[in-house]
C-alpha cells in the first residue's frame, strides 16, 4: 500500500495519536464504566437493592474492568513483562490503576462469594478509585492537550459514574425490591452532572486553547452527545418515574443510552480528539538585519485569540 | 553538578538534514523512525513569507513528563541531565509517548527493514531486538557521553564524546555541553544570545535551547 506523502512543513502541526488504538480506548470505556457500576451498586445496596441484583452488578463491573485490562494487555509491546507495571507507584497513575485493580478484584470477588454487603461497599469505593486513576492517566499526558486539561478529570469520573448508573438501571429491572426509583433518580442526577462537566470541559478547553483539529472533533460530538447521551435517557427516566407503562423497558432504554453516550464520548476523547501538542516557535530567527518574525504555532489558533463554542 | 544541554541556532540552520542522517547512521534506527528531525516551517503570506528550519528530538527535560508517567521506571533521569530508557524494563505501554509534548518518542512493534522483512547485511549486523516493542528516542548519544567518563574527554569539545548530530552539523548551528560549566561553549553562547525553550509553559524545563537573535 502506498504511504501518504507528508510535507515536512506538516510535521510541525498537531497529529492524531495512533499509539493508543481501540484496545487502549476499550480500557477507558469498559473499565471506567465498570468502576462506576461498582460504586453505584454499593450505593444502591445501601438504598435497598436486593442481593441478587447487587451480585449481578458486581459481577458485571468486574467483567467490564477485566475486559478493559485484557484489551490493553493485547496492546502493549511487551505483554509478558506486564508485571513491571507495578514498579512506579510514587508518580505513575498507570501503576496506581493496576494496584487498585487488584484490590477491586479482591474485594469484588469476596463480595460475590460471601454476599457480604460491607465487601460490596468496599468494592464500590475501590471502583471509584479505579475510575479516578483512569481519569488521572489521561490528564497526566502533557503531549495531548485535550487530555491534560484539568476539566477532563471530573468529566471522566462523571461519565464513568453515569455509565455505571446506566448499567445498574438495566440490572435493577430484575430487582425484586422497590429500589428501582432510587436507581433511576440517581441515573437522572448523574446524566445531568455529566452534561454539566462536558460543557465545563469543552468551555475550558476552548478558553485555554487546544489544537484546532481536536476542537473541531469535540464540538462536532456535542449535539450527538446531548441527544443520545443526555436528552433521550433523561426523558426515558422521567417517563419511567412518572409512571408511564413499560417502566422496565424505559429504564433499560435509559440505561443503554446513558452507557452508549458515555462510550461514544470516551472513544472520541481517547482516539479521535487526541491530537498531539505539535511544535511552536515563540520567535522566528532573525536573518541578516531584518526583524524577528511573529510567533508560530501550526495547527492552533493565533495565540491569545479567543475561541467560542 | 553536570547538566548536559544542547543549543540550536535557528539563524544558522540551513535544513540540510545532515544531522538527521548522522543520527540515523549512529543509532541504526529502523525505517520511518528518526530520533532527530529537521522540520521545514513556512509561515506568513506573500510577499511577507518566511521559511524556518527547526531541528527537534528528545529535549531531555529537567522535569520530564515521560519519567513521571512511566509505570515501570524504565524511563529515568540521570544525574547529568540525560533522560534514559532501560529497554529491559519497558513494557511498551506508550504512556510516555502520550506524555511527551515534543513528539520525541516512538514504538516499533515489528522488525522492518529498508527492503521489507529481510535485512541487508549492514542492517542485520546492527539490528537490536531489544528495541522492538519498547519506547525509544534520542539518547544524546549516551554511549559517547559515558565514554567521556572513561577517557577524560569533554562532551561538546571532543568529537568522540559528542552527539553525532552536533558533530555533523555543517553550519555550526548545534552546540553541546555542560550548562553548569560557565566556560563551556554552550554556556558562553547562551549568554551572548536571545533564546527560548519550546513549550516552557508546560513546566518540562527542556535541555534544548533555540537561539533566535543576538543579545
Amino acid at each position: 500500500m502506498k504511504k501518504p506523502f507528508i510535507r515536512a512543513s506538516g510535521l510541525a502541526s498537531p497529529k492524531q495519536q495512533h499509539n493508543w488504538d481501540w484496545r487502549a480506548a476499550s480500557n477507558f470505556i469498559a473499565g471506567g464504566a465498570g468502576g462506576g457500576l461498582l460504586l453505584c451498586a454499593a450505593l444502591a445496596a445501601l438504598a435497598g437493592l436486593d442481593a441478587f441484583a447487587m451480585r449481578a452488578a458486581i459481577l458485571l463491573g468486574l467483567i467490564l474492568i477485566g475486559g478493559g485490562l485484557t484489551c490493553v494487555w493485547f496492546e502493549i509491546g511487551r505483554p509478558w513483562r506486564a508485571m513491571n507495571v507495578y514498579r512506579h507507584f510514587s508518580s505513575s497513575w498507570m501503576t496506581r490503576e493496576a494496584v487498585v485493580a487488584l484490590t477491586v478484584f479482591a474485594a469484588g470477588g469476596l463480595a460475590l462469594l460471601t454476599g457480604a454487603s460491607a465487601l460490596g461497599v468496599l468494592a464500590g469505593i475501590l471502583g471509584l478509585g479505579f475510575l479516578y486513576s483512569q481519569a488521572r492517566i489521561l490528564a497526566a499526558n502533557k503531549g495531548i492537550p485535550a487530555w491534560r486539561h484539568s476539566a477532563s478529570i471530573p468529566l471522566m469520573v462523571a461519565t464513568g459514574l453515569a455509565e455505571g448508573a446506566g448499567f445498574l438501571a438495566c440490572v435493577a429491572t430484575f430487582s425484586a425490591t422497590s429500589s428501582g426509583s432510587a436507581v433511576l433518580l440517581g441515573l437522572l442526577v448523574l446524566i445531568a452532572v455529566r452534561a454539566w462537566f462536558w460543557k465545563s470541559y469543552l468551555n475550558g478547553l476552548v478558553a485555554d486553547g487546544a489544537p484546532d483539529a481536536a476542537l473541531r472533533v469535540l464540538k462536532a460530538l456535542g449535539p450527538r452527545l446531548l441527544l443520545i447521551g443526555h436528552a433521550l435517557p433523561a426523558l426515558a427516566v422521567a417517563a419511567a418515574l412518572a409512571g408511564m407503562p413499560g417502566r422496565a423497558a424505559l429504564a433499560t432504554a435509559a440505561g443503554i443510552l446513558a452507557v452508549a453516550g458515555g462510550w461514544v464520548l470516551k472513544f472520541t476523547l481517547v482516539r479521535r480528539a487526541a491530537f498531539t501538542q505539535g511544535m511552536a516557535l515563540p520567535h522566528l530567527p532573525v536573518r541578516g538585519k531584518g526583524p524577528s518574525g511573529p510567533a508560530v504555532k501550526p495547527g492552533w489558533k493565533i495565540i491569545g485569540q479567543a475561541h467560542k463554542v | 553538578m553536570t547538566r548536559y544541554v544542547m543549543s540550536i541556532d535557528l539563524r544558522r540552520c540551513v535544513g540540510c538534514q545532515t544531522c538527521t542522517a548522522a543520527c540515523k547512521g549512529a543509532n541504526a534506527t529502523p525505517p520511518g523512525i528518526q530520533w532527530r528531525r529537521v522540520l521545514d516551517i513556512e509561515t506568513g503570506e506573500f510577499p511577507d513569507v518566511r521559511r524556518t528550519f527547526l531541528p527537534i528530538a528528545c529535549m531531555h527535560c529537567a522535569n520530564p513528563p515521560c519519567e513521571a508517567v512511566c509505570p515501570t521506571r524504565a524511563t529515568t533521569k540521570r544525574a547529568d541531565g540525560l533522560v534514559a530508557i532501560d529497554y529491559d524494563l519497558c513494557i511498551g505501554c506508550a504512556n510516555c509517548v502520550m506524555a511527551c509534548p515534543y513528539d520525541a518518542r516512538s514504538i516499533v512493534h515489528e522488525a522492518h527493514f529498508a527492503y521489507g522483512d529481510t535485512p541487508m547485511a549492514s542492517e542485520a549486523k546492527r539490528f537490536d531486538p531489544d528495541r522492538i516493542g519498547v519506547s525509544m528516542k534520542c539518547t544524546f548519544c549516551v554511549d559517547r557521553i559515558d565514554l567521556a567518563a572513561i577517557t577524560g574527554q569533554i562532551p561538546g569539545v571532543d568529537p568522540e564524546v559528542t552527539p553525532a548530530c552536533v558533530n555533523s552539523c555543517i553550519s555550526g548551528a548545534m552546540q553541546f555541553g555542560d550548562i553548569e560549566d560557565a566556560d563551556s561553549s554552550v554556556s558562553r553562547l547562551l549568554k551572548e544570545t536571545q533564546h527560548y525553550r519550546m513549550h516552557e509553559e508546560l513546566g518540562t524545563e527542556p535541555s534544548v535551547y533555540y537561539i533566535w537573535d543576538q543579545s
